[in-house]
């Protein structure tokens, strides 16, 4: 699933560099979790994500951290400034979101541990679904932008 | 051999290839039978547009054709509510017009130019032909048994239920829009079993296609949320889901945000939120699916599902709060109707006073859907034994829509699909289960080798000398008993098939527009008055007099008279119906100036009193009343009209209000001529009226029809004198009373 809520990767994206140092010791998954505090648990995660995540699904979760903050971003904007051309709001806005969804889709069909629940969909497949939607969606959008 | 080509076929040793073909040949005569049994109208009438909404449609499809699309789509249409017009481009749904437009264009291209109101007719029919392939698809997706599917579809073919909708002639938003629910349904189960983003995204383009079609599109905006919110309560959570419902919200939400009328309805209305609201569960939902299966600790888990929970309750909570301050709006009243069924009768006379906003009686269940209302819930329950994702589909939807059809007889109409369905699964397995000629052979022979270690048990303690303990075998093996079975299924599924074609010859096919009825030797009588009317207004009027009617008959004044209406049959101002239905109820003192006001050239009233037809105005009065009154209850009163038991009636004791009201006196205006002296009979009523009829002062009969079922009357202009128009009257008449009581005083100052 995607890591929506995570904020240490948009605020430190760098997938790339940190994967080729193995340095946390505690990522072993069978050892139960004793340190229970909240600090602990969030860099269990994260060192494990760095560790796992191949490079190509680091690159997806990039992209979905970009639509967040472009997403937040516009969000924000409206907040502050108000909406007055709604269709506009609504258009660049449900764009990052729709945009956000497809490539969440995308990870999760081509996330090889999924690989049980999509049998039929093979990766050029699911990237051939990917684009498909996507050219629908900006479709819609440009047309409802006005 | 005379059975070598069917002997194949029984013992199932057919390739693939007979059997597609087969499939084909059974799927082309149900498309056949569908559109044939709709034909009756066409048949025994003519090819013309029946009922009143259907008017509308085809006059907006003539306008598409006419004026191409863009002007269609930002079209004003003056001739409509005639002082304020009609934004019609952002008022409708356009699929209906842009469908058979597009046809018309593609036969035109082919060089078949058939007149667009040949398409308008027939468009129904070819529709429902698609839509029996379509449930063939979606209950191909159900069950694995071969028959269902196209026993489904050919349920869906020919069940009165939807034919009722359906027949040619009936051009309603619904004759396209059931074939798009059951197709947008099929592709969302496909998109649910496969996962996939294209078929996802091909269900957001029908659902865009269906909302651009009707009105009943929310049905699938809340179906499908709730599947996928079941789903999850169940512990079903699989990526699958995820990227289906994903994807189909975000590109089905901005697609049916492109149709004018709907608008930004799926942000603000409160219909749509539950489509938002398991879009943003279900990102939480995998959000944390993902987290557990990166850190499997029990204790992480169970944080993360009260989690889910905590973000559910707040946003919930946010969302009431939303609707209660009003950012979201609150459901409309068509929709609040169906759970509180009785406000529509108190608050909105308007939704109460269509006959089809009534809630269903048991004899219509059974009338439209003959046996399957009792294979409906043994197919529900069959989806119960072995629930699977898509079988969760059929049994919210049959718990839902039976609840709809059940409050409201016009939402018989979106049942009808699962009801088919399901009763096509378990007639199938009825089929399936007692077609089956081969009989246990493996467990009689070999007596041994038992199929099961518990049968062999069961067998090895009984005695061998017992018949029925010597082959302990759970089953019916024998030809009669199964002979038995087929053969009540197969009269029961002619009998099916006898009572739709008798349901839809007698019942659904008859035409609003020409009446027919029987002569005494039999032959068939027409009644014709409508058009006549019609057409009398059509040549004999100003081409922009305004004709003021109840709004039953707008859309039709404005398709077959071609004039400009008041109100018409789109409720979308219920003051200005309040206005017509107060000039309706009122004295003529009050009612002439208010059409006067509102340039009305033409007041047009039906009335069947001549012929005992009891869709007439008066019958419609009390509801011009009542909706008057919600606007002026000051001076219009319901009670005035009812004489003092409470009686609604229009001989001698009728009330001083209803005499004078402008309602009655069209409608009995000069009546009493047909008749000798003092017998003036009303058929519809079934009373004697009055021996003198009423007067008018302010208005005069203009037309007449045949057999006075449509009366047109011409307000009159200003007297030239400027007196009132009762006194300009009284004094052609010569009526001496008058100057009798004639008085001094009580002048006023002229004031110029």
């Amino acid at each position: 699933m995607p890591p929506k809520n995570r904020h240490p990767t948009s605020a430190s994206v760098q997938p790339s560099a940190p994967k080729s140092t193995p340095s946390a010791p505690t990522t072993t998954s069978s050892k139960p979790l004793n340190a229970n505090t909240a600090q602990d648990i969030v860099q269990n995660v994260w060192d494990k994500y760095v560790q796992r995540t191949p490079q190509r699904v680091k690159l997806l979760d990039t992209f979905m951290a970009f639509l967040v903050a472009v997403g937040a971003l516009q969000f924000v904007y409206c907040v502050i400034v108000g909406n007055f051309p709604f269709n506009a709001f609504l258009s660049g806005f449900s764009a990052t979101v729709g945009q956000f969804v497809l490539t969440a889709s995308l990870r999760i069909q081509t996330n090889p541990e999924n690989k049980a629940e999509f049998e039929s969909i093979s990766n050029e497949r699911a990237f051939a679904d990917f684009i498909f939607g996507s050219l629908l969606l900006h479709f819609f959008c440009v047309n409802f932008i006005n | 051999m005379a059975t070598s080509p069917v002997d194949p076929l029984l013992k199932q040793l057919t390739g693939p290839n007979t059997r597609s073909l087969l499939r084909v040949i059974i799927l082309l005569t149900i498309a056949a039978a569908a559109v044939s049994s709709r034909l009756f109208s066409v048949i025994r009438f003519e090819s013309i547009i029946h009922e009143f909404d259907p008017w509308f449609n085809f006059r907006a499809t003539k306008y598409l054709v006419q004026n191409g699309f863009y002007s269609f789509w930002d079209w004003f249409d003056d001739r409509t509510w005639h002082p304020l017009g009609r934004v019609t481009g952002g008022t409708l749904y356009p699929g209906l017009m842009v469908t058979s437009g597009i046809i018309y264009h593609v036969l035109r291209f082919l060089t078949f130019p058939v007149d667009i109101r040949n398409i308008c007719v027939l468009l129904a029919p070819g529709f429902s032909g698609l839509t029996a392939f379509a449930t063939y698809l979606l209950t191909n997706e159900m069950v694995t048994s071969p028959s269902a599917g196209l026993l489904a579809a050919a349920f869906m073919g020919i069940t009165p239920g939807y034919i009722s909708r359906s027949v040619a002639g009936s051009y309603d938003n619904e004759a396209i829009a059931i074939f798009l629910l059951v197709f947008t349904f099929f592709l969302w189960i496909k998109a649910v079993k496969l996962g996939s983003v294209f078929w996802g995204a091909l269900t957001a383009l029908f659902y865009g296609y269906m909302v651009s079609a009707w009105g009943g599109y929310v049905f699938i905006t809340n179906l499908l949320p709730l599947h996928a919110f079941v789903l999850i309560c169940m512990g079903r959570y699989s990526p699958r889901l995820y990227v289906s419902y994903t994807s189909w919200y975000a590109l089905g939400t901005l697609a049916s945000m492109q149709i004018p009328f709907v608008g930004f309805l799926p942000i603000r209305s409160s219909e749509h939120m539950s489509a938002l609201g398991v879009f943003g569960l279900l990102q939480i939902v995998g959000f944390v699916e993902f987290v557990r299966n990166q850190l499997p600790s029990r204790q992480f888990q169970t944080l993360l599902r009260a989690l889910v929970l905590v973000i559910f309750a707040v946003s919930f909570g946010g969302l009431v709060l939303l609707t209660v301050s009003g950012v979201i709006a609150p459901w409309t009243g068509r929709f609040y109707s169906l759970w509180d069924t009785g406000y529509a009768k108190i608050h909105i006379p308007i939704i109460a006073s269509v006959s089809e906003h009534q809630p269903t009686a048991w004899p219509a269940f059974f009338f439209d859907l003959s046996m399957m209302i009792w294979l409906f819930p043994a197919g529900v329950y069959m989806c119960f034994r072995k629930l699977t994702d898509e079988q969760v589909f059929i049994v919210i939807y049959a718990v839902l829509a039976s609840y709809f059809a059940g409050v409201m007889v016009r939402l018989m109409l979106t049942l009808t699909p699962i009801v088919c369905v399901a009763s096509a699964i378990a007639f199938s397995q009825i089929l399936d289960t007692y077609m089956s000629i081969d009989s246990p052979t493996p467990e009689v022979q070999a007596n041994g080798t038992p199929a099961s270690a518990s049968v062999a048990a069961a067998s090895a303690m009984l005695p061998d000398g017992l018949r029925s303990t010597r082959n302990p075998i759970v089953g019916i093996y024998s030809y009669t008993s199964k002979l038995t079975v087929v053969a009540a299924s197969t009269v029961y599924l002619m009998l099916f098939v006898m009572h739709c074609t008798w349901v839809t010859s007698n019942a659904y096919s008859s035409p609003s527009v020409v009446l027919a009825s029987r002569l005494p030797d039999g032959s068939q009588h027409i009644i014709d008055d409508y058009r006549e009317a019609y057409y009398w207004l059509r040549q004999n009027t100003p081409e922009n007099a305004k004709i003021m009617s109840w709004w039953d008959y707008g859309y039709q004044i404005g398709g077959m008279a071609d004039r400009p209406t008041l109100v018409d049959n789109n409720t979308w101002n219920n003051t200005h119906i309040a206005t017509v239905g107060k000039a309706m109820s009122s004295r003529e003192e009050v009612s002439y100036p208010i059409m006067r006001q509102h340039e009305v050239d033409y007041v047009l009233v039906v009335f069947g009193g001549l012929l005992g037809y009891s869709g007439d105005d008066i019958n419609k009065f009390l509801w011009m009343v009542r909706i008057a009154e919600g606007i002026w209850p000051d001076e219009v009163k319901e009670r005035n009209f009812f004489t003092a038991r409470g009686e609604y009636r229009v001989d001698d004791e009728a009330t001083p209000t209803m005499k004078n009201s402008l309602m009655y006196k069209m409608s009995y205006y000069n009546y009493n001529a047909l008749f000798p002296a003092g017998q003036a009979q009303d058929r519809v009523r079934n009373t004697r009226l009055p021996a003198e009829g009423p007067q008018l002062t302010t208005i005069e009969e203009a037309f007449t029809s045949e057999n006075w079922i449509i009366r047109i009357y011409k307000v009159k202009d200003l007297d030239n004198f400027g007196r009132d128009h009762g006194s300009a009257v009284a004094f052609d008449k010569g009526n001496k009373k008058k100057r009798a009581h004639k008085r001094k005083g009580a002048r006023t100052l002229r004031v110029e």
